[in-house]
């Protein structure tokens, strides 16, 4: 694996440069039809590290987000212009498998959506499409995914109860396990706790926390503590264009961008 | 009392008259059916076949060539009509001119008369393909050239063919977007998620498109009157080149050709009887299943 420079405009605090880049875009247009929705977006993500995507409704968090694991594609009408890299490849070059970007590129949605099968099936969804079969091998992927999702203890003698019978913050956090099962490298986390209570959203940030050693994590929030609170890096997007991005201590402190003042400090949003 | 007073209740009496009327109708019709028919329906009726030239006996054949018809109809049916529904759903852009053109195709068919089905079923099935087929292998000896339960059965399937679309697209539809989104971003490809996500979701509706074909199969009697229904035979259908009794077209018979219509009367009765509960049974139990898929019970 290559170590990459920050080839980001903008300067990053310490850790950065010594991190490799995961994903990166380069001047990312976004049509749906004839509306522009991102413009010109360059922006790097870290290995290891949480990038935070923030902004107010309709900025276009969301959009980038999808265009990670290419899930705009299955938007009619959308048309994508310029670079968007994982590991240094272009992922929308026409050879690209989006079969198998998605199981290295994961996504969390905002409202969890188990499907509706049991714990256990949820989870060994992934793993069995694509190819494993053993009993064995599913039962210890479960265990596994369960255990770094932090649902294991809560679940571990009802894994055939269905999915539907959890609360909110359990099924979110089985949907971070399903996802965890097909062992991907990046976790695209789409505003994951925004329809949960304190206490389930404690639990969430908990687990970014612990899981960002070994995944790297993008997560898109319009809850600016909780993206003070978690993440590494911030990102500030404001209609379609990225202002801002920085370490998230520079963004809360002292941001450059008189816009990302505003936003931070709750003068709009 | 004032006019307008007077007009309010005449416009209720008259909507509650029509809709009394529609009720009262069905009831007449059921109950002059059941009062003539009851008395013939025994186990004996069901289980025998006719005897003494249709005056007597049973109409046990019949039941059987109903039940041949309906479960060849199906077989056929109600996968081409659940793969076509899977592609106009979940392959087709919605506003795309193919998706256009299948839809059209497919309310045109749902509006053609059923007899226009039966003489295509005569045309196609029986003297093009049948006979075609006689000609390129049979040396022009006739075997599938004429009518019988197959071609029979194909033609009642194309019949059906868009009440199990509509019915399956329904219940694809009814799966909801996110699930879909899990699969996919999981890494399933569309393929995958149909196979796995949402079709063991969509089961119900597509049982109810299945059960309202197969009602709608038992019931008419306009497109097999050339292409296979016979008024007597002396052995059940045991191969697709053989023809069958019919319950829909022995009443038809039996009211307007037979020897003696005084005689058969309580048969005729009878064995519309038994069609009715045959039909009602089979619509029913549609409309409970759709009942429980609406209430929310999953299907896993």
């Amino acid at each position: 694996m290559q170590v990459q420079t920050s080839i980001a405009e903008t300067s990053t605090e310490s850790g950065a440069s010594k991190s490799p880049v995961k994903l990166h875009s380069r001047g990312l247009n976004l049509f749906y039809g004839q509306k522009q929705a991102l413009k010109s977006i360059s922006l790097d993500m870290y290995q290891h590290k949480v990038t935070a995507l923030i902004g107010p409704s309709g900025c276009g968090k969301s959009t980038f987000l999808r265009t990670l694991n290419r899930m705009n594609d299955l938007i009619e009408g959308v048309r994508i212009e310029g670079e968007v890299c994982v590991d240094n490849v272009d992922i929308y070059k026409k050879k690209i498998d989006e079969v198998m970007l998605r199981k290295k590129v994961g996504m969390i949605f905002q409202k969890s959506n188990p499907f509706p099968k049991t714990i256990y099936d949820n989870i060994a969804y992934g793993p069995r499409i694509h190819g494993i079969s053993d009993k064995k091998k599913l039962e210890e992927i479960v265990e596994t995914s369960l255990k770094r999702g932090a649902l294991w203890e809560e679940v571990k003698d009802e894994l055939n109860k269905s999915a539907l019978s959890l609360s909110g913050g359990q099924q979110q956090r089985l949907c971070i396990a399903r996802a965890l099962a097909v062992e991907p490298e990046v976790l695209l986390m789409d505003e994951p706790a925004s329809a949960l209570d304190p206490i389930a959203t404690a639990k969430i940030e908990e687990l970014i926390y612990e899981l960002k050693s070994s995944y790297t994590i993008v997560i898109v929030t319009h809850n600016m503590q909780q993206a003070a609170r978690v993440s590494d890096f911030t990102a500030f997007f404001y209609m379609g264009q990225l202002i801002e991005t920085s370490s998230t201590e520079r963004i809360f402190t002292s941001p450059t961008e008189k816009q990302t003042e505003d936003y931070v400090t709750g003068r709009f949003g | 009392m004032t006019r307008k007073a007077l007009q309010g209740k005449l416009v209720l009496t008259l909507t509650a008259g029509c809709a009394f009327a529609c009720v009262a109708m069905v009831v007449w019709i059921v109950s002059t059916i059941v009062i003539g028919g009851h008395r013939a329906l025994t186990w004996s009726f069901l289980f025998h076949p006719p005897t003494e030239g249709m005056t007597e006996g049973g109409i046990f054949p019949a039941i059987v060539g109903t039940f041949f018809l309906v479960v060849i109809m199906s077989i056929v049916g109600v996968p081409f009509g659940t793969v076509t529904a899977i592609y106009l759903t979940e392959y087709v852009n919605r506003t795309s001119k193919l998706a256009k053109a299948v839809r059209f195709a497919v309310n045109t068919l749902a509006g053609i008369p059923a007899i226009v089905f039966g003489l295509f079923g005569l045309g196609f099935f029986v003297q093009f393909v049948g006979g075609g087929f006689d000609r390129i292998s049979n040396g022009g000896v006739l075997k599938w050239g004429q009518p019988n339960i197959l071609w029979a059965a194909l033609t009642m399937a194309l019949l059906t063919l868009p009440v199990v679309i509509i019915s399956v697209e329904e219940a694809l539809r009814q799966v909801p977007r996110d699930l879909r989104e899990a699969a996919l971003a999981l890494g399933a490809t569309k393929w995958e998620t149909i196979r796995t996500v949402v079709l063991p979701n969509s089961v119900g509706g597509i049982l109810t498109g299945a059960i309202l074909a197969v009602s709608r199969g038992a019931g008419e009697v306009a497109p097999i009157l050339f292409v296979g229904a016979a008024y007597f035979l002396p052995d059940l259908p045991n191969q697709l080149t053989d023809q069958f009794m019919e319950l829909g077209y022995h009443i038809f018979i039996m009211s307007t050709q037979s020897t003696n219509v005084e005689e058969t009367m309580p048969i005729q009765y009878a064995t519309t009887l038994v069609l009715l509960i045959l039909t009602f049974t089979l619509n029913f139990s549609a409309i409970w299943l759709r009942w429980r898929m609406r209430k929310g019970r999953i299907v896993v």
